[in-house]
């Protein structure tokens, strides 16, 4: 599904990501951990395209397409999903007309038909239900004078709507209370199967009890200092990543 | 050759003795046109009022009264005209044909000319040439009490020509009106209109105009209302169109808690030049007034506002509002605003302010990572931005028809 190989990248000149290695196989879920400003989140922008990381080598496939040249609604049209750290907010658009604008422009580019409002709403309300979501965060302008948990699970719900193949979570579970972090992994778990693979940025073993890794990787200094089975997170969370650096350094 | 102050100031010479109306107050309208000019034109002096636009494209342009031809009806086809009675002027003068007359309170300015009581000819130099040509027009009355529903008010012009049309509105005490009116045309002609509109006690009157005119013709609007006790003038501007336009109203709140709303959009594109006026004078206790103005500017086109809010010694409790906000949505795109308030009162409420930015960078990758494409993701912003002007516009079915004038202009743009 993905593929990065010496991948670099840079933000206002200064070096991030110094030549990352990682692979996600089609049907699996991976989980990023690392120290704050070892460029998880970086990595994060870079895959859904934001203009202002620069990358200054190595290369990224897609399904075996290059995702570097991709435009960010190209991207999110061949099935790359970023749940955003801070989601943004929107003031003035609404956010069933939002999502209803998204899927369509992806359906578009699928050459699928376009869904009308009606059928929309059905569809939307229902995958809304299921994150225990009320339904007037429909009709809400997106993310505007939302709580923490409920921008993190409005993310959670695009993605059920946008339905990607690799879905990049953001430290989508910090903020969240234990409930809401159940709903949020009960989410992404919902779309797991053999098209589906995902990246999770996490600080917490927590989320990871609930959205079971097949391969968990620790970033420090811009590069995957160490890969391993579900186990790694479990050890990172009793002796940090102190060790673990120093180890690798 | 142009026809600038001096060929308008000739027509009229030639034109004494067969105008209708107050030929007294015409001969004065003249006399001050001839002492002010066009302004910025090379007679013209410069003035405050027009610190931001000039005339000078309307002094050097050549005005033929010779009688254009173009379709009319299919002009009108193309207008987002609602199921309501019509009154429509082609070229400044009445259609019957096209028009859906209401049922009464109607009367016309060719055969009943009155020039109202509010207007200042010898102030202001666009009402001084409108006073000197004007031929027809409209006068609306509603009776105490009474509602009238949507009445439209349409102009369809064309050609190399200039027309004044003159109207009125008068609102009897209790009365109700929502007055949608509609400018269009073709080619590159100058309408000056002048509408003077009273509120009385306890009326309201709902204003709702629509500026689409041809991109290459000259739109000046000067507008007076006086409203009085506990009145209430709504009125929102869209202005889309023409090359140079000048929106100008002055509102006086003279009855005590009368509320009055100038709101307005503006979106313009290539070397549009756009100048949205106010003077809101609050001269009665407890009175409110609310301005929101919003400018799109793209390619190299300059909008302007200008908003002055005066308040009397007697006005206490005046709640003043004023807020002016531009999304630049080019480099070369220009915005200038100049608010100004002046108090005399001491226990009074006002408040104005502006910005300007561009479209914001985190939201457009935020739509784009969604799958949106760049171009839908900037329309879907700027109609944000717009939205809060919009909403102000309570009918929501004229609201539907402004939003879809604004989605008619970006999707004939290439932003």
């Amino acid at each position: 599904m993905l593929e990065i190989r010496q991948l670099t990248a840079s933000v206002g000149g200064k070096p991030i990501l110094q030549g990352i290695d990682l692979a996600v196989p089609d049907g699996e879920v991976h989980a990023l951990m690392g120290p704050n400003g070892s460029g998880k989140s970086t990595l994060a922008y870079v895959l859904s395209g934001r203009d202002d990381f620069e990358v200054t080598g190595g290369s990224v496939t897609f399904n075996g397409v290059d995702l570097l040249g991709m435009e960010p609604e190209q991207r999110a049209a061949a099935g790359v999903f970023l749940a955003f750290q801070a989601p943004i907010e929107l003031p003035g658009v609404n956010n069933a007309n939002f999502l209803r604008t998204a899927l369509n422009a992806v359906r578009r580019a699928h050459g699928e038909s376009e869904l009308d409002a009606v059928q929309f709403l059905k569809m939307a309300r229902a995958a809304a239900r299921q994150l225990a979501m009320p339904d007037d965060m429909l009709k809400r302008n997106v993310n505007v004078g939302f709580s923490g948990g409920e921008k993190k699970r409005n993310e959670v719900l695009q993605m059920a709507i946008l339905r990607p193949r690799l879905a990049i979570l953001d430290e989508t579970d910090s903020g969240l209370d234990i409930d809401a972090l159940k709903i949020v992994a009960d989410g992404v778990n919902a779309l797991r199967g053999p098209a589906f693979s995902a990246l999770v940025i996490t600080h917490h073993q927590r989320l990871l009890d609930h959205l079971v890794p097949n391969r968990v990787h620790v970033l420090a200094h811009g590069r995957i200092v160490r890969s391993g089975g579900p186990e790694l997170a479990k050890e990172l969370e009793k002796s940090g990543y102190a060790g673990l650096i120093a180890e690798a350094a | 050759m142009s026809t600038g102050a001096a060929g308008f100031l000739q027509r009229y010479e030639g034109m004494i003795g067969r105008l209708p109306g107050d030929s007294a107050l015409r001969a004065a309208a003249a006399a001050a046109f001839r002492d002010a000019g066009l302004p910025g034109g090379t007679q013209g002096r410069r003035t405050e009022a027009w610190k931001f636009t000039s005339l000078r494209p309307v002094a050097e342009a050549q005005f033929k009264p010779a009688a254009p031809r173009h379709e009319a009806e299919t002009v009108l086809a193309t207008l987002p005209l609602l199921d309501a009675p019509r009154v429509v002027f082609v070229d400044g003068t009445l259609r019957a044909g096209l028009s859906v007359m209401p049922a009464t309170g109607f009367a016309r300015f060719a055969e009943q000319p009155d020039f109202g009581t509010l207007t200042w000819p010898d102030r202001e130099p666009m009402v001084a040439l409108n006073t000197m040509l004007a031929t027809d027009g409209a006068a609306l009355q509603v009776p105490a009490g009474f509602d009238s529903g949507i009445v439209q008010l349409v102009s369809i012009a064309g050609g190399e020509a200039d027309y004044h049309p003159r109207h009125s509105v008068s609102l009897a005490p209790g009365a109700r009106l929502t007055l949608v009116e509609i400018s269009a045309g073709q080619s590159s002609y100058l309408l000056n209109t002048v509408v003077e509109i009273h509120v009385a006690d306890g009326a309201h009157l709902t204003h709702v105009r629509l500026q689409d005119e041809a991109l290459t013709a000259f739109h000046v609007s000067t507008t007076y209302a006086d409203v009085e006790a506990g009145g209430t003038y709504d009125s929102f501007t869209l202005n889309l169109g023409a090359r140079l336009s000048r929106t100008e109203i002055h509102a006086q709140l003279s009855g005590a808690g009368a509320i009055v709303h100038l709101n307005a959009a503006q979106i313009l594109a290539g070397s549009q030049h756009a100048d949205f006026t106010t003077v809101v004078g609050h001269t009665a206790p407890g009175c409110t007034s609310r301005q929101t103005v919003k400018n799109v500017l793209s390619g190299r086109s300059r909008g302007v506002f200008q908003g002055k809010i005066a308040v009397a010694r007697v006005a206490q409790k005046t709640d003043g509002y004023q807020m002016n906000q531009a999304l630049l949505l080019s480099p070369d795109a220009e915005v200038d605003s100049k608010p100004e308030l002046e108090i005399f009162a001491d226990d009074v409420k006002c408040s104005h302010g502006a910005t300007v930015g561009e479209l914001d960078a985190e939201q457009m990758f935020y739509l784009r990572s969604r799958g949106i494409p760049d171009a839908e993701a900037r329309a879907i912003l700027v109609r944000a931005f717009l939205a809060e002007a919009l909403d102000a516009v309570a009918d929501e079915t004229i609201r539907h028809r402004l939003e879809a004038a604004v989605q008619q202009w970006w999707e004939r743009q290439e932003i």
